[in-house]
């Protein structure tokens, strides 16, 4: 793999990761328990779109194909998308998409904070705007943990039904293929595993304090990275891009 | 005899930028919320630079189209309006003119320096205490992390009961 074609693969992680993960949120718009928090998802939801756009947008430059953020997002399939299978998983109740944000949040942001240094200047760039954005993600979203698990008997049960079974998706998140490897020789990108101790100091802490139990690690459910997803993603898909599909270069 | 040049000065240029409002803050333009990064002359072209508050919002291209119309407006036919994404916006950009206008129509300015603790650290303090725009008190309480747009959080006052948006530090 040339080091321009594992740069644009790299690029469409963190571009695809920050998409599903949107679209999943503003499915939540007009759903939420509560006027507060469906501001709340949707501004989450909206940082993380913003963000796709810089990503994708710039994995179109590397491609040099002339295909930009919207034809990446909007005409691809799902064998071709490369978020981790975490963020397609369904938003189930609330304490399970509070439990996939808080996963994830943690994970995205000590992974930006490293971009942050990466020495393709364009990636620090996009990182450095990202990271301040997702330092509110996280501290959100470990609230909310604290919040269910310390809160009433049936929210602590859902919040730790929703800690265990999102765990098994968050192995992906460390693991290091090809890809991240040509980013690590390169300087552009971290070795992701050795954001693994910080991750889990966090989720231990945040655990204790929230009187729930962390998973034990496990057997990790992989693949999304390499475009092997998980039976959601099609109907994310579906309905993401629907109008081009129908419409085929519809705009407004 | 003094050379007569047509075109305004920069310091004009941003005089009238200062009466372009924030689409979404109306009370504040874009000058006091420093998203107006660079205003230079580029040979006979007019270069404004910009840069979005959060990747996201989606006001930066109304803003960029507000500069634009205001600015052809005042007869600057040759201009380009340049996006620039570092260094990342602050809240730090915001100009006291901005904050004291921003508490004047009710929304708490930000409160703090930005780029202070990291989120790692941030996570085990106590939450900052933010005044009520309206009563001053300091007796009040966070609804929301998020607010009306994503630049803001949610506020209520314990004291003149009023909810509140604070600017939040970024």
């Amino acid at each position: 793999m040339s080091d321009q074609a594992a740069l644009f693969e790299y690029l469409l992680r963190l571009g695809d990761n920050a998409l599903i993960l949107g679209h999943r949120l503003s499915e939540w718009c007009g759903h939420s328990p509560a006027l507060e928090e469906d501001l709340a998802l949707s501004n989450v939801a909206l940082d993380l779109i913003g963000q796709t756009q810089l990503w994708l947008n710039l994995a179109g430059d590397v491609e040099g194909r002339g295909r930009d953020a919207d034809k990446l997002a909007y005409l691809r399939d799902a064998r071709d998308f490369r978020n981790v299978l975490l963020v397609e998983q369904p938003n189930g109740d609330f304490a399970a998409t509070m439990a996939r944000q808080f996963y994830f949040d943690a994970w995205h942001y000590l992974l930006l904070r490293e971009l942050t240094g990466s020495k393709d200047s364009r990636i620090a760039e996009i990182a450095a705007k990202g990271l301040k954005e997702v330092t509110y993600h996280l501290e959100r979203s470990r609230e909310w943990v604290l919040r269910l698990g310390d809160g009433t008997e049936e929210s602590h049960e859902r919040m730790q039904t929703a800690l265990d079974d999102l765990w098994m998706y968050t192995g992906e998140l460390f693991e290091t293929d090809e890809v991240d490897q040509a980013m690590i020789r390169s300087g552009m990108g971290p070795d992701l595993s050795t954001l693994h101790e910080p991750w889990l100091g966090l989720m231990h802490a945040t655990a204790e304090e929230a009187t729930l139990t962390l998973p034990q690690p496990g057997w990790a459910q992989r693949g999304g990275k390499r475009g092997m997803h998980s039976e959601h993603l099609g109907y994310i898909l579906a309905d993401l891009q629907f109008l081009q599909r129908a419409y085929p270069n519809a705009t407004w | 005899m003094t050379t007569v040049t047509t075109r305004p000065s920069l310091d004009e240029i941003r005089g009238w930028l200062g009466d372009v409002p924030d689409p979404e803050v109306p009370a504040v333009s874009v000058m006091d919320l420093g998203i107006v990064r660079d205003v230079q002359w580029s040979g006979d072209e007019l270069v404004v630079a910009i840069t979005p508050t959060y990747s996201g919002c989606p006001a930066t291209s109304v803003i960029a189209f507000d500069i634009e119309t205001a600015l052809r407006q005042r007869g600057i036919e040759n201009l380009r309006i340049e996006r620039r994404l570092s260094p990342p916006w602050t809240t730090d950009w915001v100009t006291e003119e901005g904050k004291r206008r921003l508490e004047a129509y009710g929304i708490a300015p930000p409160a703090e320096e930005a780029g202070g603790p990291s989120p790692f650290e941030r996570l085990l303090r106590k939450p900052l205490v933010i005044a009520c725009p309206r009563c001053k008190s300091e007796n009040t309480r966070r609804i929301s992390e998020f607010g009306s747009t994503p630049c803001k959080a949610q506020y209520q006052c314990h004291d003149c009961l009023e909810p509140f948006d604070y600017f939040k530090c970024i």
